[in-house]
């Protein structure tokens, strides 16, 4: 190991031995020892930790992450028709401008006077999103779209005060796993799986719905497998007629040409807005919303903040506040509701951004575009021998299922198409090995899905 | 040539062209740009970007997709977005940034629990690169080894730093790593057949409240363990409350006084020997990297936020990043996937029976990870320790000049030292002038700086936290304890100054009662029209 250099790291301006010096000096000690006298001795680490020897250059850093990331392929150098809950929609560079300023970036919980400009943007972001979804109350984003269905089921839960959870749709797997653990301790999921149509099964709905336990209808909209339940509208009704809730996923990017689910009258709509100019990450970008109408006794479950518009002492001076504080766990601890904390707020400015750049006219556009091109893809691929589209004749949105039905599995089928250059769908290992669930956006062009077709065709 | 020299006015001296002294504090003003709304700013018929349009082969092939709906599931009215051009977008988002305070542009040291450390501006140009932004997760390992190591590394640098035998780096932030530890300790007790009698988890109140309210989500009854006179976690409640039906204790250390818990073993040997499991919160670790760790102490499980203590940025409240450290015993809990190394290639590992799920899509906030990895290993070890002694010397060295302001006090444990924070009380001052922590937080605001008070319930009387970190130089610690210095004195000299402010920000006091009134909250600019201006429709 070399020796400490003589000058302060870059990131560590009292590091410099003079400065730190001094800084001991005045404080009137001579070692920062003194500052850890309470450690017990038994708790020291009486060695240095073991790590890789440090790249001070940031040049140096450089050149090791591009080592690492050497050789690494994306959906921008690689035909892909991945998607199943993360999208590859197009991210317009403003809202990459608007969300990479340092001010934003950098920002943390400051108050609406330091930090108007933040709780302006999150505030429209919750406007813009209302808009989209019909509703009046959008909440500050939480972490993900798995989060905001757990929430949302929780909320109906305390509203009915009831047990059980109705997941009527095809629901990713994953996603069931995390809202089956974190209500666990109040409710109990059952799964009603949908017909061999992918339409949610509505006799079986109305049959538990009888025993009056059940808190909430959860749907999807569109399911996991990009399915347009036609069933969504009766789903509300049947959950009202019990006196249940009607919580449904959506995703945000569809309603420009679908209808907000609290038009066919879900009581609470939750999902993720990744798909609204929110990069993919490696699945780093998801960010979750829950909207409901402005009822008192909805508002009230909310954990999480929602700011709210207020006047101030000048006339014609926005100012910005949290609604309701004392809901959340911040103003009470446990007696709150659930938990609140550092989520995925610069996500919903990135959202606001693109929803303000796409306006009524580009989201309907993005819409339209989308069902044409997975209505498409699903007509090429039906045509391959040896592919089978299932629930042709339903309305996809993005994603849609694939069977193979030769000899090769899904995951054989994938790693063919990568040797020509083409990431294939996402496996459905739940469903048996032939399935997969494949995806196109307004980002693939005629010609992508048409290479698709044709390598598929050449793949036995 | 200017008016006074055509006049044949003396020429300029050299004392003409001086430029005086910078006061000793700058004559700071926010922005301020009288933004409207961005629903204000619509034109009907313009729009800020193009999609896309279906190529002509396509449209002709599948004609109307949306027409074989039925109505109710077509959008009828479309949404009312404003429609703006590109440019009158991204005007308006710019001024809203610069009405905004990023870390980046003040000394933001006075977000005490926090960690407001630089985010290195090269770690962010990692996470723009396309073969991270534009991955998709679902990819075949093979196209992400290099993103799979960085993990994979990263893992193994905090296994380090914490002494612990696995990490999962899923947890979207702190509190979601809270809630995962949580859920994997309840798991471990299900598995034991332990889960009914262990109905209890223990924290301390000067530990986030999250630590509370995850364990309360969980479905566990919460005791916390009040402070001691000297500030310390009362050790007499904990040995009342441990027994039979302790899960955990979840717990701080240093808690959110900056003080150090030395009787720390005690705690933990205490739940243990009641059966019971002991969760490190490790969100004030910035003042212990490579001093002492998690396993030293004997913790079972810990947590760090990758936004604190690994510096990625705060983003306006996230994303953020959580990591979760266990011990061998608890490691089958983790959640799915792990990523796994044969010594050749990068996987992610889903076959885990006993794992508590997924907590999030996916493998975690891969972009803060990739930024938390760049940070490590711009550091190593030695870093790491000077970057935890510089922000404990900061910290010391705030406190004493913090000490010399009139009216500011330091509670309990007063002849202890501080770790990285210290929760200051203003109680004096408050006696003294009626002058409240909240608004010498926003007359400080005028001066282009922002403190915070503390969490609920105020334990500490108008409080304030402060935690320096390694980040500030001295001047500028010098320039931040100048201003609480120059806010107190008016405070005691012209108290009005202080409780009507802010003066020079953005906006000025707001109306915030209506906040609290179901009739009068607009959450959103459609619940404004309706409730507020009476819009029928709207």
């Amino acid at each position: 190991m070399t020796a400490t250099p003589p000058h302060a790291h870059p990131y560590i301006p009292n590091s410099a031995p003079a400065v730190r010096r001094a800084m001991l000096k005045a404080v009137g000690t001579d070692s920062v020892e003194d500052f850890y006298a309470d450690i017990p001795a038994s708790l020291r680490l009486h060695r240095p930790l073991n790590l890789p020897a440090p790249l001070r250059s940031e040049a140096g850093l450089v050149r090791h992450l591009e080592e690492l990331l050497a050789g690494g392929r994306s959906t921008r150098d690689t035909l892909s028709f991945l998607g199943a809950g993360c999208y590859p929609h197009h991210v317009p560079a403003v809202v990459d401008e608007v969300v990479n300023r340092s001010e934003f970036l950098t920002a943390y919980a400051g108050e609406p006077y330091e930090d108007h400009g933040r709780f302006q943007a999150m505030w429209e972001y919750q406007s813009l999103m209302a808009e989209l979804l019909a509703a009046e109350v959008v909440n500050v984003p939480v972490y993900d779209g798995f989060q905001a269905a757990g929430t949302a089921l929780r909320m109906a839960g305390r509203v009915t005060g009831r047990r059980r959870l109705l997941a009527v749709s095809d629901t990713a797997p994953e996603q069931l796993s995390k809202v089956t653990d974190y209500v666990r301790p109040e409710h109990e999921v059952t799964v009603l799986p949908p017909r061999a149509d992918g339409r949610a099964d509505l006799d079986a709905v109305r049959a538990e719905l009888a025993a009056g336990d059940v808190a909430a209808v959860w749907a999807q909209a569109p399911a996991y497998s990009g399915l347009v339940d036609e069933g969504l509208p009766d789903l509300a009704e049947l959950a009202h007629e019990a006196g249940a809730l009607y919580v449904v996923g959506c995703n945000p990017l569809t309603l420009g040409v679908l209808a907000p689910p609290a038009d066919y009258g879900a009581d609470i709509a939750c999902g993720d807005i990744q798909p609204l100019g929110v990069h993919m990450s490696y699945g780093g970008g998801n960010a979750g919303f829950l909207a409901t109408q402005d009822v008192e006794q909805l508002v009230a479950e909310f954990p999480t903040r929602l700011f709210g518009l207020v006047p101030t002492s000048v006339e014609g001076e926005y100012g910005f506040g949290d609604v309701a504080f004392e809901r959340t766990s911040f103003a009470l601890r446990e007696e709150g509701r659930e938990w609140v904390g550092t989520a995925s707020a610069l996500h919903g400015i990135g959202a606001g951004v693109y929803l303000a750049l796409m306006g009524p006219h580009g989201m309907r556009e993005i819409g339209e575009t989308v069902l044409a091109h997975t209505a498409y893809a699903k007509r090429r691929l039906a045509e391959v021998p040896g592919v089978e589209v299932p629930q042709a004749d339903a309305v996809h949105f993005a994603d849609f299922p694939v069977r193979f039905t030769g000899s090769r599995t899904a995951v054989e089928v994938n790693a063919a198409l990568l040797e020509h250059g083409i990431f294939g769908g996402a496996l459905r290992p739940e469903r048996g090995p032939h399935e997969a669930l494949f995806c196109v956006t307004e980002t693939h062009t005629t010609a992508d899905i048409d290479r698709l077709a044709d390598t598929l065709k050449g793949i036995p | 040539m200017s008016d006074a020299r055509r006049q044949g006015a003396a020429e300029p001296t050299r004392e003409d062209a001086r430029v005086a002294p910078k006061p000793a504090l700058r004559r700071f003003h926010q922005a301020r740009w009288d933004e409207k709304l961005i629903f204000e700013l619509s034109t009907p018929g313009q729009r800020g970007i193009e999609v896309p349009a279906p190529e002509p082969e396509v449209a002709a092939a599948v004609g109307d997709v949306a027409a074989a709906l039925p109505d109710a599931l077509r959008r009828g009215t479309p949404p009312a977005l404003p429609e703006l051009g590109q440019q009158q977008v991204l005007r308006h988002y710019l001024r809203l940034s610069q009405e905004n305070l990023g870390a980046d542009l003040n000394v933001d040291v006075g977000q005490g629990t926090c960690t407001m450390k630089y985010s290195p501006k090269v770690n962010d140009s990692f996470v723009r690169d396309p073969r991270v932004a534009e991955a998709h997760p679902l990819q075949d390992a093979s196209t992400v080894q290099g993103l799979l190591e960085i993990m994979y590394r990263l893992e193994g640098l905090l296994r380090e730093v914490s002494g612990m035998d696995r990490v999962s780096l899923q947890p979207a932030a702190g509190s979601s790593a809270i809630w995962t530890n949580v859920a994997m300790i309840r798991a471990y007790f299900a598995a034991r057949g332990e889960a009914e009698q262990r109905d209890t988890v223990i924290t301390s109140s000067f530990s986030h409240p999250s630590n509370a309210a995850c364990a309360k989500t969980a479905g566990y009854r919460v005791i916390t363990l009040p402070p001691d006179a000297d500030g310390y976690p009362d050790i007499e409640a904990l040995r009342a409350a441990a027994g039979p039906r302790t899960a955990a204790l979840l717990i701080t250390n240093p808690e959110d006084t900056g003080i150090y818990n030395p009787r720390i073993e005690e705690f933990v040997r205490l739940v243990h020997e009641a059966g019971g499991l002991c969760a490190y919160d490790q969100a004030n670790a910035n003042g212990i990297l490579g001093i002492t760790r998690a396993r030293e102490a004997g913790f079972d499980l810990c947590h760090f936020n990758l936004h604190k203590t690994f510096s990625t940025p705060h983003a306006c409240g996230g994303p953020a990043a959580g990591a979760c450290g266990v011990t061998e015993e608890l490691a089958p809990y983790l959640p799915r996937p792990t990523v796994e190394f044969d010594g050749e290639r990068y996987r992610l590992e889903h076959d885990r029976p006993d794992s508590v799920g997924s907590v999030r899509p996916f493998y975690g906030v891969v972009p803060n990870l990739v930024r938390a990895y760049a940070w490590i290993m711009s550091l190593g070890a030695e870093g790491l320790r000077e970057a935890a002694e510089v922000a404990v010397l900061n910290n010391n060295y705030l406190l004493s000049r913090i000490r010399e302001i009139p009216g500011v006090s330091v509670p309990y444990a007063q002849s202890r030292p501080r770790v990285e924070q210290v929760r200051y009380s203003w109680e004096r001052l408050h006696a003294d002038t009626g002058v409240h922590s909240e608004e010498i937080g926003l007359r400080a605001a005028d001066f282009g700086t922002h403190y915070w008070t503390s969490h609920h319930p105020y334990t500490v009387p108008e409080p304030m936290t402060l935690e320096p970190t390694e980040s500030y130089s001295r001047a500028d610690l010098d320039e931040y304890a100048a201003i609480l210095a120059e806010v107190a004195r008016e405070a005691y000299e012209d108290p009005d100054v202080v409780r009507t402010a802010p003066h020079r920000s953005t906006v000025h006091r707001a109306r915030e009662d209506t906040l609290e009134s179901a009739a009068t909250w607009a959450v959103t600019w459609r619940a404004y029209r309706r409730k507020v201006l009476g819009e029928d429709g709207a």
